[in-house]
């Protein structure tokens, strides 16, 4: 990748990425904190959209139920990390007479792997069927999860029910506590901002780990099943498994953020983790490019962002027109949301920044032969 | 009340949501026989219907007062029918005829930002609250049997027999039924032979939606309630019970809807006995979701289907 005929893997490219990404804060904290808070939001929104690309773009699985996984693991960090567990059981707050404070970095593997286990269960029974079949075990299997977070409060209290979780522990790395803004030879830096790099760090990682993933045999084995199954199965691509390896490591991006969501937030609910959300991240990548790593990233980063820009464009822009907020900003982004859902797909089906077509003069018509 | 008395009462009640499922269900599994296509819009047509007939209904009783509930009934459903059929054209002409040939991801994708679409509009029109359904028929509770039912649920179980009966003629005995089976067979064949399959996928869009606009008038009438989001969960389900049924199966879908409607009024009166009070009825949602994986593991063609599913 070039850009003003710098490339990004060279060592300059580099250093400019990690300067742009370093100071970027700083410029957005001019506009208002709101703004950092968002691009914490973004980078997270990074993570989940790689993973979910990794399903829905590689391997061409329509997952319609991945804010489950993002759950798994934002519950997984907050039962093991707040004060929930122990205040309603007795034998527990016996155990730990300090209370539960696993550290981040010990309940992420633990978050991944649930949700990566959560991902395989769930994949194994329809993974062999139709693709239909799966946007809707998928789609209901989210719906399932909420309902399990919301009424797993009886017989005993696991959840805490739509109440949701409280006082969940900030992200701690030795010394460094991410609830406290750091002081570094003067220069402090927020709480937020902080975050921000974490996620942002982490973000950067998963777009090598997938690039390297999408070059690797694997990638290419999901490729092949993406544009025709029974043609990868004959040149010994073993479907089933490559499948359940797609939707494990989607699962395992999903637990993954939702452990940092959780730590980030100090508090979660089963509303964080509605149907919309899903959606939320599917038409982030819809709309970067499907399976193209740069698009994705580019679609999650445009649409976090978007709100932010709609909460300081569209209230006084409709007061101006109308005199008055007709729409409600949260409505206007979702009947964007759709309609970009709908616009991407019939004019611009490979997303804004698509992935470089291989062979593509050689693809015969689709859908001829039944 | 005793203890079979109780089941004769679940028994009637899965009936009653049977039947819905059963004509939710019938517009996926048509629109699946001919295009293939999984459409997702589906139950938000079936909440368009409802809250259209909610807006004729409340104007009909400022207008002539003295109209009765089954009149009322009738405006309802005369407003919601040609709405949701409108509406369901639209869609399949702007958001799935384009992409017939798409990979099929593509008209999945589609149909989701339709979802979210008439789901949006709705709310901008009739907003965010819940609106409180007018009780159309009389509410008093009549006792058949041991069982106790209402005018609305009998209307529930009795039109959507009416209406299924009257779907099987029209496939079976009509000329539009024999090239919908044709298309459904073979598109291009069937196109050879006379039939137009951009009409008959457009018919088959439009008999889906103008049984979910009855099917979302009599679920609101039912619960007494319509939102935005109502057609979320009877959109799911019945999906579920196409499935079940066999999907693409027009008999398929009412025996999957009757069943699945049955399994889960059993399931959710049964369940708090079963598990010693540790689930409660608020599990109902829950059956389904385990009906549809365990159908999809045991016999993925469905009760009465015969076609395997494609592994492609």
């Amino acid at each position: 990748m070039k850009f003003a005929g710098i490339r990004l893997g060279s060592p300059l490219g580099i250093a400019l990425l990690a300067l742009a990404l370093i100071f970027l804060p700083t410029v957005a904290g001019l506009l208002g904190a709101a703004w950092v808070r968002a691009l914490a939001f973004a980078a997270l929104y990074v993570m989940l959209a790689l993973g979910l690309n990794i399903v829905v773009g590689f391997a061409g699985l329509l997952d319609l139920g991945f804010i489950a996984f993002y759950a798994v693991g934002a519950y997984t960090f907050a039962l093991l990390a707040s004060p929930h567990l122990t205040d309603n059981f007795p034998a527990l707050a016996h155990a730990f007479p300090g209370g539960l404070h696993v550290p981040i970095w010990a309940a992420i593997p633990l978050g991944a792997g649930l949700a990566a286990g959560f991902g395989v269960l769930l994949g194994a029974p329809v993974l062999k069927l139709r693709g239909d079949y799966l946007a809707i075990v998928t789609l209901g299997f989210g719906e399932i999860i909420r309902i399990f977070l919301n009424n797993l409060n009886f017989p005993a209290n696991l959840t805490n029910g739509p109440q949701g979780i409280a006082l969940i522990d900030p992200v701690r790395l030795g010394p460094l506590n991410l609830a406290h803004p750091l002081d570094v030879f003067g220069w402090v830096i927020p709480q937020v901002q902080l975050y921000y790099y974490l996620f942002a760090l982490l973000a950067v990682l998963s777009a090598i780990a997938c690039l390297r993933l999408q070059d690797s045999r694997i990638g290419r084995a999901w490729m092949a099943i993406r544009e025709d199954e029974t043609a990868a199965k004959a040149m010994g691509v073993h479907v089933r498994n490559v499948k359940l390896l797609a939707f494990a490591l989607g699962a395992t991006f999903g637990g993954i953020s939702g452990c940092l969501f959780a730590a980030f937030q100090g508090f979660v609910s089963p509303e964080s983790f509605s149907l919309m959300e899903s959606i939320i991240v599917l038409s982030m990548i819809v709309l970067g490019g499907l399976g193209h790593v740069p698009g994705v990233i580019l679609g999650a980063i445009l649409l976090s962002l978007f709100p932010e820009f709609l909460r300081h464009a569209a209230g006084p822009l409709q007061d101006r027109i109308f005199g008055r907020a007709v729409i409600d900003v949260e409505v206007l982004r979702m009947l964007l949301y759709g309609l970009a859902l709908l616009a991407v797909m019939l004019l611009r089906p490979r997303g804004l920044w698509p992935a470089p077509q291989h062979g593509a003069t050689v693809t015969p018509a689709r859908g001829v032969a039944r | 009340m005793g203890t079979f008395d109780t089941f004769l009462q679940q028994v009637f009640n899965g009936l009653v949501l049977g039947s819905l499922y059963a004509l939710i269900a019938l517009g996926y599994t048509m629109v699946y026989g001919i295009v293939n296509l999984i459409n997702f819009a589906h139950g938000d047509v079936l909440m368009v219907g409802a809250l259209t007939a909610y807006t004729a209904i409340s104007a009909a009783q400022a207008h002539w007062p003295a109209l009765p509930g089954w009149g009322l009934l009738l405006v309802g459903m005369g407003a919601a029918i040609p709405t949701c059929v409108l509406v369901s054209l639209v869609i399949e002409r702007v958001a799935y005829r384009p992409l017939r040939n798409a990979p099929r991801l593509a008209p999945l994708i589609t149909a989701i930002g339709v979802s979210i679409l008439l789901q949006t509009l709705a709310m901008i029109i009739w907003g965010r609250n819940h609106l409180t359904y007018p009780q159309l028929l009389p509410p008093d509770p009549i006792s058949v049997g041991p069982a106790i039912v209402t005018w609305t649920k009998i209307a529930v179980v009795v039109l959507s027999a009416l209406i299924m009966g009257g779907l099987l003629l029209l496939v079976q005995r009509t000329s539009l039924g024999r090239a919908m089976r044709a298309t459904a067979e073979n598109p291009r064949v069937a196109a050879l032979m006379g039939v137009n399959p951009d009409r008959v996928i457009a018919s088959t869009f439009a008999i889906g939606a103008a049984l979910a606009a009855v099917a979302g008038v009599m679920t609101a009438a039912v619960y007494s309630v319509a939102h935005f989001y109502m057609g979320f969960i009877p959109g799911l389900k019945a999906f579920t019970a196409a499935v079940l049924g066999g999907i693409g199966n027009i008999p398929g879908a009412m025996v999957g809807g009757i069943v699945l409607g049955l399994i889960e009024a059993l399931g959710a009166g049964y369940i708090d006995q079963l598990s010693g009070g540790i689930f409660g009825s608020n599990y109902q949602d829950v059956f389904a979701f385990i009906v549809l994986c365990a159908v999809l593991i045991l016999r993925p063609s469905g009760l009465l289907g015969e076609r395997v599913a494609d592994r492609s």
